[in-house]
């Protein structure tokens, strides 16, 4: 079978962390963080740790696609 | 702003959220569509194929059991209970995944078997398998419904969604991914929703942690919450006993959960743990799916790592919801929450300077929305506040003479993400929750199509189909267990103690599974009469202690007790473990009994593969020894233990 799972999750994760990160800095000094998460704003510093989490999956996922286009 | 409002929330979706949702629902269904043309005989879409590596087959494995009973059951559980929630993990989960890894894939693998009930055809005979096939798939199916149910419901609660829409949309996706990519296309879902679930849950648990100061936060919270229960509600329970999952365990009036140490080791830690993972075709389908025998027992052990963390992520949340003020905006007057910070100086000046070191709210702060902490009270019908009753239907009073409210555990989780979770994130939380339904519901769903299509269609209707007839009929078993789901999902809107007597009864035949499979792997003088009235006689040896027996201040009924009350347990969770303990008893030493009185009918050969003594040892040669499962299983142990000594 020639589908890594990595490959798809890498995507969504990446996919997910951009929006989460565009929306945190759009909104980023608005009083949603005061409110809700103790004044951080974890949208920006969440969606980066999820496109680099995304990415290296898509990275290695790729790898072993090839690796297996054996 | 009325009560009701004040204490449930609604969830007000931004745009944002509905993109994160989005995204998660198209590649959750596009897996289903990328996976289709791999799906060319009943092999491919029943096993994978045989062909996934370990570490897939491992997070779905524990991916599969991550249903929404995990994820919000457990955060309750955590809330209600406290630390000792631990030992659903660490005494009633890894020691039976290590085990089934080590002992019990050579044979579920090695011996061809295509499900769990064909195994026992193998190993015993056919009236064995159909006792198991049957009752097995009836109970997917009745589990995925309920999964579905408590997914409407609580979608429905939260976000003011129609329970209908949330029911059929969620059974739509499952159907079209499971439909089109079979097993494999669930188990690659369900390592998505694992990744999901993780990245949903630690930053709850990290913006939960950083308000309340630290885990010694917790833990004085939970000190203070254990002395109001002791103290001022009456409960029976040691006041430190939340901040412990051993040193109270010696007997039941000093821990929350009402059960002594034998009985939740031999009859949680063995029998129902050992019965769930070692047996049930749900989690095993998953390991059965790798592509060696070495990866498909390296499965269970692998899934083992992140079980052990788990409670981390599941059981956290519980913690820290029941000592968080949940008017954190709205400060009390000092007058106004003064009465259990003097009557706390006055009997435990040590508990309130710790209180005081870690600025716990005080008991009326936590009180101040009507339930304890985020955790809401239960609101009936009619969305007034349910109060504690006896068997008799009198309200309970503590002891200053109150009335004592009855609190919805069930909806930490959300409290927790509706407090934490701004926009964005919030709708990661979600996904997250989603996740765990509908993962719940993929495993019960290709379970089922598979046991109904190999051990009762081909077994019983139609048995010399071609392979292509198989597996079209893998698929349509997969459209009927979906819509059997849904009619499951709707008989427990309509009779909810219906689904309480379904739950029971599964858990009758449960129980004594596992004694079958211990002594058809490792003795073969098991017969298979042995086996069929062994399994039948453990059924209604459970169905006879269950009904003479009650939990305290329950009614009879579901409850118990139905034949007549011989004996009273502390609590549900006590009766249950006894229950487990009796059924798997009768049921070994039933087996054993009628084995020797009947004769063998499989030879030494025909057991081979099936047997213990009868089949040669896995090889490991060429396996690096970090990959060996015996190592990564003595490990995996190790830290289990490491984790109940410091939780001790």
């Amino acid at each position: 079978m020639n589908l890594d799972i990595r490959v798809p999750i890498g995507t969504m994760f990446s996919l997910i962390g951009l929006v989460l990160f565009v929306y945190g800095l759009l909104t980023s000094g608005s009083d949603i963080y005061a409110k809700h998460s103790l004044g951080i704003n974890m949208n920006l510093y969440w969606g980066v740790i999820m496109v680099v989490f995304g990415g290296l999956m898509f990275i290695f996922g790729l790898k072993a696609q090839s690796k297996s286009k054996k | 702003m009325n009560a009701l409002a004040v204490v449930i929330p609604k969830f007000q979706l931004a745009g944002v959220d509905w993109a994160v949702l989005l995204i998660y629902f198209i590649f959750v269904i596009g897996v289903g569509f990328a996976l289709k043309r791999y799906m060319k005989t009943s092999d491919d879409f029943f096993l994978s194929g045989k062909s996934i590596p370990a570490w897939i087959t491992g997070l779905a494995f524990i991916s599969a059991n991550l249903g929404a009973q995990e994820v919000i059951g457990m955060a309750a559980s955590g809330a209600k209970y406290g630390i000792a929630t631990s030992h659903f993990y660490w005494i009633g989960a890894i020691p039976a995944m290590v085990f089934v890894g080590i002992f019990m894939m050579p044979f579920y693998y090695g011996s061809k078997a295509r499900s769990v009930p064909e195994y026992l055809k193998l190993r015993f005979d056919e009236k064995t398998r159909g006792f198991n096939a049957i009752s097995f798939a009836a109970m997917t199916v009745f589990s995925s419904g309920i999964s579905m149910y408590a997914m409407g419901k609580l979608l429905n609660l939260l976000l003011g969604w129609d329970f209908n829409t949330c029911v059929l949309v969620s059974a739509f996706i499952v159907l079209v991914y499971t439909f089109l990519g079979g097993l494999t296309s669930a188990i690659y879902n369900e390592v998505i929703q694992f990744f999901l679930i993780v990245f949903g849950f630690i930053p709850l648990v990290f913006l939960g942690l950083k308000n309340v100061g630290g885990w010694e936060g917790v833990k004085a919270r939970l000190a203070q919450e254990g002395w109001f229960r002791s103290e001022v509600l009456g409960e029976s329970m040691n006041p430190d006993a939340l901040t412990h999952s051993w040193k109270y365990m010696a007997d039941t009036a000093s821990n929350p959960m009402g059960v002594e140490w034998f009985g939740l080791v031999m009859g949680l830690g063995f029998v129902l743990s050992f019965g769930y993972w070692c047996t049930d075709f749900l989690v095993v389908q998953r390991a059965m799916a790798a592509n060696s025998m070495s990866a498909a027992r390296r499965t269970p052990v692998i899934a083992a790592i992140p079980k052990m963390l788990f409670p981390l992520l599941v059981i956290l949340p519980g913690l820290l919801a029941i000592g968080i003020a949940p008017l954190a905006d709205k400060a009390l007057e000092p007058a106004a929450k003064s009465a259990y910070i003097q009557k706390i100086q006055a009997e435990n000046p040590q508990l309130a300077e710790r209180l005081a070191q870690h600025n716990v709210p005080s008991i009326e702060e936590l009180t101040a929305a009507g339930g304890r902490g985020l955790v809401p009270p239960k609101l009936d019908g009619e969305g007034k506040v349910q109060i504690k009753k006896n068997s008799t239907g009198e309200p309970i009073l503590d002891k200053e003479g109150n009335y004592v409210v009855e609190l919805d555990y069930d909806l930490v989780i959300p409290m927790m993400l509706y407090k934490y979770f701004p926009a964005g994130l919030l709708g990661l939380g979600l996904c997250a929750l989603m996740a765990s339904f509908m993962s719940g519901m993929a495993g019960n769903t290709t379970a089922f199509n598979t046991v109904w299509t190999y051990d009762i269609y081909q077994s019983y209707i139609k048995k010399n189909g071609s392979d292509s007839h198989y597996l079209w009929m893998g698929r349509y078993a997969t459209v009927g267990g979906i819509v059997l789901s849904i009619l499951a999902a709707y008989a427990a809107q309509h009779f909810n103690n219906i689904m309480d007597i379904l739950q029971l009864v599964f858990a009758f035949v449960n129980a004594p599974l596992f004694a079958t499979f211990m002594l058809g792997m490792f003795w073969k003088r098991a017969t298979g009469h042995g086996a069929f009235f062994g399994l039948v006689s453990g059924t209604l040896a459970a169905v006879i202690h269950h009904g003479l027996t009650l939990p305290y201040g329950s009614a009879t009924g579901v409850k118990g007790g139905f034949f007549t009350v011989l004996h009273n347990y502390p609590s549900e969770m006590a009766q249950n473990f006894w229950t487990a303990i009796w059924a798997w008893s009768t049921c070994f030493v039933v087996t054993i009994l009628v084995s020797l009185i009947t004769k063998r009918t499989k030879t030494d050969q025909e057991l081979k593969g099936l047997v213990y003594s009868l089949t040669p040892k896995p090889s490991e040669d060429g396996i690096p020894w970090y990959k060996q499962p015996a190592y990564l299983g003595g490990a995996v142990l190790a830290i289990t233990l490491i984790m109940n000594i410091l939780f001790w």
